[in-house]
This record gives structure tokens, C-alpha cells and sequence, in this order.
């Protein structure tokens, strides 16, 4: 008989916790042609990422602002060589150690920021969308005002403000970030909410008498949930990028706390009037490719999630039997 | 009800076993499996059958407006040419100059940002682009207004008018070419009872307004009984009866036919009455007859052999081995199949 | 039951009136983040360089040593007159810093606006047309592409190679320094200048100027684009009205662009409006670069002088500037599509 499609709206109970799961991630497997290449290309790309950040002691050559060895200073913006795969930098330290451990800088802040702005953003949209009232309306108008404003202004703005009190580094820029992307979940979950909770399986269980709570968690909390992930990790791709302008602007990590892809080319700057490529090169190709990666995950997850854009598989028709010849095969 | 041609003297569009099939992931699914049909020019023919029973895709076979991934066989005469196998270029120039069809909802079929008179004109010049503005108007007006739309909403836009009268709009604007048939794909269904009233008419009177035939697709049989000359019965993607709207339904032949007349309610239904089973499958339809696991009358003969269609009295046709013809069913195939084995054939 | 059509002077009232409220947050939550430092912005700004008496002595005249209401009263009171401050460290009043860079920054974002929608257009209709083929999958990585390459990081190798490699094109400022000294401003946008000056060699100087900055931050920009345009379209085309459309037997090319790109395009130019919000971001970046004397930089500049009072003021005209524009876009929006005038 035919199978049920994996419906979007469908009441899951928490019991089933795993089967909800593997019903949201259905869609994944089902992707096919450029979605599924998309996914798998941009999956394989983070993944690379996040191996090079996890194992950076073992592949860095060098620490991230290792200027000598054995007592003899490094060469000063010496070209790619044996020695130095990516070529060195104005304080004689190695690209490639820098985009190494850079690395770990870039996926380390952004992955804090977002964990909390998700666990910020998401909970108080759906309080928001659910109850509504005056509660809501006042967190609409402060998180659409911050939301209408340009992402990375208001980072620049408040790691400023914020490098006076706690000093600059990676705490600075990463509450920054955090703040900044609140809105966003804040405003997606809450839309979600608010049609989701006139759903009538909704209605349903409040007319049975459910709580509050009940119904939150155990009908409203996964359809929602299901918008995260792409959500996520496009902001993450977003989120690198305004790092990284935070990064060229000075406004991010201390040369000290560690290596930071877009300080690097902050400093490239002034090399490229000399025609020297490889301090720029190196840690702009790095950014792409990280956000690159990270974009194609988040666009093929939310082909696939969204069923306005799922696409049929097309499979060819076989017209050659008709109903004739198959009733005379009995 | 009209004075009824018994055979329709030269049909307007002849179909012979077309066949359209879908591909999915499941399998090919066999929405219309081997249809014959023949639409009189004038004649108000009606498609019924369930949800899911392929009249939808019938419908739009004709016309060749099939979605990506289906494949279509067979023939669909129409002046002589076979449309399943025109060109995508010809096939266009004869939709919405001589083949119309019209939608079940009303309020997404028209565009948002574009006004009626826009509808119009696009329409009008897209198969007669020699017409100038003026023509286009009148002619634009002048359907609108058999319709019952004022020339003052001329220029409005398409939310402005409620469900009913945009389903209106609709038949104006398949009409205004004045095609020889036009298909309406469950016009009414969306819309409430009285407004479902004004567009039967409206529908009913085609021939004598516009002399269009129409194939009026739909799963409610009062509808039928109200607008059509004949009718034709639809299961599983084939015509399982055929004939005169009066006596199919005084007289049904097939069993479906007579459950879904008995299933339907009206002021003297005490008890409600519902085909047992579920629709079937249309990737892998059941053996044989297909509404045999379903039928209270079924024969042994109905799993093992699809039955041949018959030609009863006047025009009418049937596919069911209780017709015969009685030289094809083999000795042991006339016994009863008992509920107990139906009920087993359901579960299959 | 024909719904009266609404007009849109209604719905630019009604719209008007949901403004306000939003501006005032934003007012008073810039208010608030400057008061958050510790300190006061005065000393911060010139403490250590000036004598303490000086210090003082500025703060009487800005206001500082005011009850905080107060300061939020005339805060206010100041704006509406149109006095956005005056900076600590240069005494520029805000209102001339707006007028003089920002004209820049306005040159720039709208031709990097001209070449984001062009580019990004484009390529989100083909990519939306045809979905799935090679066209649509090369447009695509070319959107995803350029989005994921900061702005700052495609300037710098748009120097090095038309700049220092190929020498076509200059990598800073807004023109030689000739032309800068000799140029007889008018509406500070220098494109606009030396036409009406008739000077065409100040002109394709200037041009030539122009080019990399807005090339460099449009493309980025159109990135964007391509991702939403691509969306629209594939949704359209599913929509029940194509379908009709085709059966009346339009044929696929007006379909295409009558009904799919048409309907397709309303919701872009409500991301139009957010791009602004991107632009003004992507400006800050892209004139830091390219040395390009624009409010982004100014306020960089702001910035790192701890400069607190002209950094409330630019901060607080880009908040009023991207609220207008999205005021702007909605009206544009509810002109195209009759529906949306509530």
C-alpha cells in the first residue's frame, strides 16, 4: 500500500523523540540531483574545517605566533617554500600555522555565539509567539529594531562599547555576535509559533484540557524546531564573516589569544602595495571556503526541509505493458 | 433537463485507450489505464468518480497539460489530428481558441498583479494578435457580461471579487474564444451551495450560448444528474459505465455505479451507506476486474480475468463480467465470490 | 462581497504611525548603549591629552554633567531640531560630518546597489528559469561564492591585481590628488560635480575612482540576491495561476516573464530594503579598504578615537536613515502589489 509522506505539521510526543527525528531528517535523504550534491560537497567542506581545528596541534607546523626555531629568527615575508608551505608574514611568523590555528579561533567563537544565541533567541520566541500580549509586542519592537539595524554596525558598536569593560579578545567579539543574531532566531521561531499554535491539532489538545507547557513542548517545540538547523548554519557561515570584519577592523581577537583570518588580512594590507599575494591570499581563501562550505550545508538543508522547494525526483514512465496483457499473466 | 441526442452524431473529440502514466518513486502510477471516450458536439458530459480515480489527469490529458514525469498513449482525435502526439507548439494554438478548461479553486487561478482586463487582453492577443485594443475590449466585455460581471469591475483586480464570481471570470475567460469544448475540472467544489447553483447553470447553458460541449468532472453525482446529457463512471483509471445521465441513473449497470448512487444522501436516506475497502492503488491495481475486492456481487471470474466492455441498449457501454459477454467466462467463474474472501482481497 | 479598494494614502498613514514607536526604541536604546562605558565619554575621548579644567569645562557645555533624564530630554529635544551632536575630538558638528562624508558613502552604495541588483538579478531569473541545469547550478555557486568572500578580502586582491599587477585601475581614494584639490563641490558627489562643472577629464578621473569600491561591494551584494530571486521564481512557477495561464495557451515565454518574473520580483524589492541595512555594513568595510572618505570609515576613525559623541550621532542618522528606507520600500511594495494596502 503507499507509504505515508513525512508531513511537516504532524503532533510528535516526546516518546518518540527518535522517530520525530529521523521524520525531520527524512527529507535529507531523500534530496536529490544539485540539493544533494550541495549538501554533501558543503558537508564534506565543515567537516574538513572542523577536523583541521580539532587536530591543529598535530598539522600546524608551527604555534600560531612562533617567530624562530632553533634560536634563528624566520624570514620576514619570505615567499611559499619548503619550510613555510604558505610563506611568512611580517613578523616572521608561518600563514599556514596561522590559518591552522585560526581555525580553531574562527569555529571556536562562532560556534559559543550562536550556541547562545539560539538558546537565547529560540525560547523567548516561542514564550513570545505562544502567549502573545503586551510581553510579546515590547519584544517585537526591540528585537525588530535591533534586527532592522545592520548586523555588523552593531557588532562594531557594541564590541566597542564592551572593549572598555571587559577588554578586547574573544569574549568581546563573541558577545557581540551573540547579541547581534538574537533577533533573527527570535523573529523566525516566533512567526513559526504563532501559525503553528492555530493549527488545529493544537486547538485540539488545548480543548482536551492540556497545559501550557504540555502543549508547548510536546507539539509546538518540534514542528518549530525544525527551522534551526538550516537557520543555523547559514547564520554560522553569516556570523564567520562579520568575525572576520570584526577581525580586519581590530575589533576582534587579541594577536595574543590567538590567530583570526580576518586580522591577518587586515595586515596583509599594506604587503599588497609591495605586490606581496601570499600573507592576503591565504586567509581571504580560508574564509570562502569555511563560509562556502557551511552556506551549502544550510541551502541544501533548507531545500530540502522546505516543501515548497523539494523537488519531485523525476523517474521515467514504462507505458509498455498495458492492463491487458498483465490480467492474462493470472 | 434538454432533449437528449442518444448518439452523438459527431463528436467534438474522440479519445481511443489513452493511457497516462506517472513515474514516482514507487512505481508507475496508472492514473488513466486504457480510456475511450467520445464528446458530442454540445453535449454536457459527466465524469464521476472518487477522489484519487484518475478524471482529473483524464481531464487534462486531453488537453495535453501534463505535469513533468508523466508519459501519455493512445489517441485524442480532435479535427481530425492526434493530440498525445502534436507538438507542444500546435497543441498550445488550440488551447483557449478551441479546448478550454477551468480549475477547481477559483481564487489562485488568476494573477494577483495583473488586472481582469489584462486576463482579457493577454488571452485575446496571444491567439488573435492582429486585434486592436478596441476589439479586444468589446469582445473581453461582452463574455464577461453573459457571465454577469459589470463592465465598471472591468479593471479591478482579481481579489477584489469574491470566490464565486471569480470562478466566473474564469469561464469568461475560457470562453471568449469561443472554444468547441471546454473541460471544467470540479468548478463547484470550493464554492458554497448557492453559488455552486449559479455556475451550473451557467454551465448547463453552454450550448445554447455559446454552443460549447462541455466534460464536466466531478465526484458529486447530484451535479450530474442536474447538468449533464450523458455520463461516464470513472474507477481505478478506466470507464467502468457509460450511457445517458436518465438512465444510468435510474438504471444503474455497473455495481459501482449503484453503490455510489446508494451512498449518496438525500431527504429520504434513513441510513448511510458507504462502499466498503478502500480506493485502490493505482501502481498495482488489483487483478482482474478492478473493483472486485470491493464489490458485494463479485464472481470468481472478476479476480482472474479483466472483464471486456459491453454495448447495453441505446448508447450505452459497461465493463463488468455481470453483463458478459458470457462465451469469455469460464465454467467454474460464475460462482459468487463469498464476503469472507472479499474481505481477504480488501486486506491484499 | 468586493472588498473596497483601499487607498494608499490610507496605508502610508497607517504605516507612518507603526514608525514611530520603532524609532524611538532605536533612539533611546543608542542613548542607552553610549551611557553603558564607564566613565564619561568626555574624559575617555580626551582624558590624559587635555588638562582636567578643560575637561570639565567641556563637559558643562555638552551637557554631561546633567541629570541622565535631562540628557535624554534634550537628547531628544536635539534631534528633532535636526542636531545630531558635535564630535569631542574635532568639534565637527554631526550634522557636517552627515553632509560631507556622507554624500561619499551615498555615491558609493548606489552605484554598488545598481551593480548588486543588475548582477544579482540576472542570475537569480536564470537560475530560477532553469532549475536544475547547469545554469542553474553555476549561478548559484557564483551567488554563494561571492557572498562567502568579504568584502574587504575581494578589495584587497581587486587592488593587487587591476591595481598593482595590471595598473588599470587607482586602489584608493575618491580622485587623483589633483583633481580632489581643484574640485569645485556642489553636492559633495563627485560624479555629479564634475558633470555640472563640464569638466570631463575630472569626471572619468573620478569614475575610474569609483569603480573598484562599488564593483568590489556590489558584487558582494548580489550574492544576495541571486539566493532570493532564485527562491521567488521557482515558487511562482508553481503557482496555480501559471497553470491557468497555460492552458489558455499563452505560450511558455510570456508565462515566463509575464506572470513568473513579474510576480517573482515583488518580494525582492522588500529585500531591497534589508540590503540597505547590508550596504551600509558592507560600506564600512569597503571604504576602510579603499580609503574611500565615507561615513563607514569615519566612523572607524570615530571609533578609535573613542570619540563617543560622534559615534552616537552618525549611529543614530544611519538608524533613521534605514528606517526610512524601509518605510520607503514598503510603500513601493503596497504600489506594486494591490493586495498588500490593508
Amino acid at each position: 500500500m503507499a507509504a505515508t509522506e513525512p508531513t511537516d505539521r504532524a503532533p510528535v510526543g516526546s516518546k518518540r523523540r527518535l522517530g520525530g527525528l529521523r521524520r525531520t531528517l527524512a527529507p535529507v535523504s531523500e534530496a536529490r540531483g544539485m540539493t544533494r550534491t550541495m549538501l554533501w560537497f558543503g558537508a564534506g567542506l565543515t567537516l574538513s574545517f572542523i577536523l583541521i581545528a580539532v587536530f591543529a596541534p598535530v598539522i600546524a607546523p608551527y604555534d600560531f605566533d612562533t617567530f624562530q626555531a632553533n634560536g634563528q629568527r624566520f624570514a620576514q615575508l619570505e615567499a611559499p617554500s619548503a619550510d613555510h608551505l604558505m610563506g611568512t608574514n611580517v613578523q616572521s611568523t608561518d600563514v599556514l600555522s596561522r590559518i591552522v590555528w585560526g581555525t580553531r579561533t574562527e569555529l571556536k567563537v562562532v560556534l559559543v555565539s550562536l550556541f547562545f544565541s539560539i538558546t537565547i533567541g529560540v525560547p523567548l520566541g516561542l514564550l513570545s509567539g505562544y502567549f502573545g500580549g503586551k510581553l510579546d509586542r515590547v519584544l517585537v519592537l526591540v528585537m525588530d529594531a535591533l534586527f532592522v539595524f545592520p548586523f555588523l554596525l552593531l557588532a562594531i558598536v557594541i564590541a566597542f562599547l564592551l572593549a572598555d569593560k571587559v577588554g578586547q579578545g574573544i569574549l568581546t567579539a563573541a558577545i557581540a555576535i551573540t547579541v547581534v543574531y538574537i533577533p533573527l532566531y527570535f523573529r523566525v521561531v516566533r512567526n513559526h509559533t504563532i501559525s503553528v499554535r492555530e493549527e488545529p491539532f493544537v486547538e485540539a489538545a488545548r480543548a482536551l484540557g492540556a497545559r501550557p507547557f504540555t502543549v508547548i513542548r510536546k507539539y509546538v517545540f518540534f514542528n518549530v524546531v525544525q527551522n534551526v538547523p538550516p537557520l543555523a548554519t547559514l547564520n554560522a557561515a553569516d556570523a564567520i564573516l562579520t568575525l572576520a570584519a570584526l577581525g580586519f577592523l581590530g575589533y576582534g581577537i587579541q594577536p595574543t589569544d590567538g590567530a583570526e583570518w580576518g586580522y591577518d588580512v587586515n595586515r596583509a594590507v599594506s604587503d599588497a602595495a609591495s605586490g606581496i599575494w601570499w600573507t592576503g591570499l591565504f586567509p581571504g581563501l580560508a574564509i570562502v571556503l569555511l563560509v562556502v562550505g557551511l552556506t551549502l550545508v544550510g541551502e541544501g538543508l533548507s531545500e530540502t526541509i522546505n516543501p515548497v522547494l523539494r523537488k519531485r525526483p523525476k523517474v521515467d514512465v514504462d507505458l509498455g505493458s498495458t492492463s491487458e496483457d498483465e490480467a492474462g499473466i493470472l | 433537463m434538454t432533449a437528449v441526442p442518444t448518439v452523438p452524431a459527431v463528436p467534438v473529440v474522440s479519445v481511443r485507450a489513452l493511457r497516462v502514466y506517472y513515474g514516482t518513486l514507487r512505481g508507475t502510477v496508472r492514473a488513466v489505464d486504457g480510456v475511450s471516450l467520445d464528446i458530442g458536439a454540445g453535449e454536457v458530459l459527466g465524469l464521476v468518480g472518487e477522489s484519487g480515480c484518475g478524471k482529473s489527469t483524464l481531464g487534462r490529458g486531453i488537453l495535453g497539460l501534463l505535469p513533468e514525469g508523466a508519459a501519455s498513449d493512445g489517441e485524442v482525435l480532435y479535427n481530425g489530428q492526434n493530440l498525445v502526439t502534436m507538438s507542444d507548439k500546435e497543441l498550445r494554438g488550440l488551447r483557449g481558441p478551441e479546448l478550454g478548461l477551468i480549475f477547481q479553486e477559483p481564487m489562485t487561478r488568476l494573477n494577483p498583479l495583473m488586472r481582469i482586463e489584462e486576463h482579457f487582453a493577454e488571452t485575446l492577443k496571444q491567439h488573435e494578435p492582429s486585434l486592436d485594443n478596441r476589439e479586444v475590449r468589446r469582445r473581453s466585455l461582452e463574455t464577461l457580461g453573459r457571465m454577469g460581471i459589470p463592465p465598471t469591475r472591468f479593471r479591478q483586480y482579481p481579489h477584489e471579487f469574491s470566490g464565486g464570481m471569480r470562478q466566473r471570470i474564469m469561464i469568461a475567460l475560457a470562453l471568449v474564444l469561443r472554444p468547441k469544448l471546454l473541460i471544467a475540472d470540479e468548478p463547484t467544489t470550493s464554492l458554497d451551495v448557492i453559488v455552486e447553483a449559479q455556475i451550473l447553470r451557467i454551465l448547463a447553458d453552454l450550448r445554447e450560448d455559446f454552443g460549447t460541449a462541455l466534460l464536466l468532472i466531478t465526484h458529486n453525482l447530484g451535479i450530474v444528474a442536474e447538468a449533464c446529457d450523458r455520463v461516464a463512471v470513472m474507477y481505478a483509471g478506466q470507464i467502468v459505465e457509460e450511457g445517458s445521465a436518465r438512465q444510468v441513473f435510474s438504471e444503474p449497470a455497473h455495481p459501482y455505479t449503484r453503490e455510489l448512487l446508494r451512498s449518496t444522501i438525500s431527504l429520504d436516506t434513513t441510513k448511510l451507506h458507504s462502499i466498503p475497502g478502500a480506493p485502490p492503488n493505482l501502481i498495482a491495481p488489483p487483478s482482474g476486474c478492478r473493483f472486485h475486492p470491493r464489490c458485494p456481487d463479485a464472481m470468481h471470474v472478476c479476480v482472474t480475468k479483466a472483464p471486456i466492455e459491453q454495448a447495453l441498449d441505446g448508447s450505452r457501454r459497461v465493463l463488468c463480467w455481470l453483463h458478459g459477454p458470457a462465451g469469455e467466462v469460464p465454467d467454474d467463474g460464475w460462482s459468487q465470490l463469498e464476503r469472507q474472501q472479499i474481505a481477504v482481497a480488501e486486506e491484499a | 462581497m468586493a472588498a473596497k479598494g483601499t487607498s494608499l494614502r490610507q496605508y502610508a498613514l497607517t504605516r507612518l504611525a507603526l514608525v514611530i514607536p520603532m524609532v524611538f526604541i532605536l533612539l533611546t536604546l543608542v542613548f542607552l548603549l553610549m551611557r553603558v562605558a564607564p566613565g564619561d565619554p568626555i574624559s575617555s575621548a580626551l582624558g590624559g591629552r587635555v588638562p582636567k579644567e578643560e575637561v570639565d569645562k567641556i563637559k558643562a557645555d555638552l551637557g554631561f554633567d546633567r541629570p541622565i533624564y535631562v540628557q535624554y530630554g534634550d537628547y531628544l529635544a536635539d534631534i528633532a531640531r535636526g542636531d545630531f551632536g558635535t564630535a569631542i575630538t574635532d568639534r565637527r558638528e554631526v550634522r557636517d560630518i552627515i553632509k560631507e562624508n556622507g554624500a561619499a558613502t551615498l555615491e558609493l552604495t548606489f552605484f554598488a546597489m545598481i551593480v548588486a541588483i543588475v548582477v544579482g538579478v540576472t542570475f537569480g531569473l536564470l537560475a530560477g528559469r532553469f532549475r536544475d541545469t547547469w545554469i542553474d547550478g553555476s549561478g548559484r555557486m557564483f551567488g554563494i561564492i561571492i557572498y562567502a568572500t568579504p568584502v574587504f578580502f575581494l578589495g584587497l586582491m581587486a587592488q593587487l591585481f587591476f591595481g598593482s599587477y595590471l595598473g588599470w585601475l587607482p586602489t584608493s581614494d575618491r580622485a587623483s590628488p589633483i583633481v580632489d584639490a581643484t574640485l569645485d563641490t556642489h553636492t559633495n558627489i563627485y560624479t555629479i560635480d564634475t558633470l555640472i562643472n563640464r569638466d570631463w577629464d575630472a569626471f572619468v578621473d573620478v569614475s575610474k575612482h569609483l569603480i573598484l569600491p562599488a564593483v568590489t561591494l556590489g558584487l558582494v551584494t548580489a550574492g544576495v540576491y541571486i539566493r532570493l530571486v532564485r527562491v521567488n521564481v521557482i515558487r511562482t512557477m508553481k503557482d496555480d495561476y501559471i497553470e491557468a495561464a497555460r492552458a489558455r495557451g499563452i505560450d511558455e515565454r510570456s508565462v515566463v516573464y509575464n506572470h513568473a518574473f513579474r510576480n517573482a520580483l515583488v518580494p525582492v524589492i522588500t529585500v531591497v530594503g534589508l540590503t540597505i541595512a547590508l550596504l551600509l555594513s558592507g560600506a564600512v568595510l569597503t571604504e576602510t579598504t579603499f580609503n574611500w572618505p565615507g561615513i563607514g570609515h569615519t566612523l572607524i576613525l570615530y571609533l578609535q578615537n573613542r570619540d563617543y559623541t560622534a559615534v552616537q550621532g552618525i549611529i543614530v542618522v544611519f538608524a533613521l536613515v534605514v528606517v526610512l528606507a524601509s518605510l520607503i520600500i514598503d510603500f513601493v511594495n503596497a504600489y506594486i502589489d494591490p493586495r498588500i494596502r490593508y
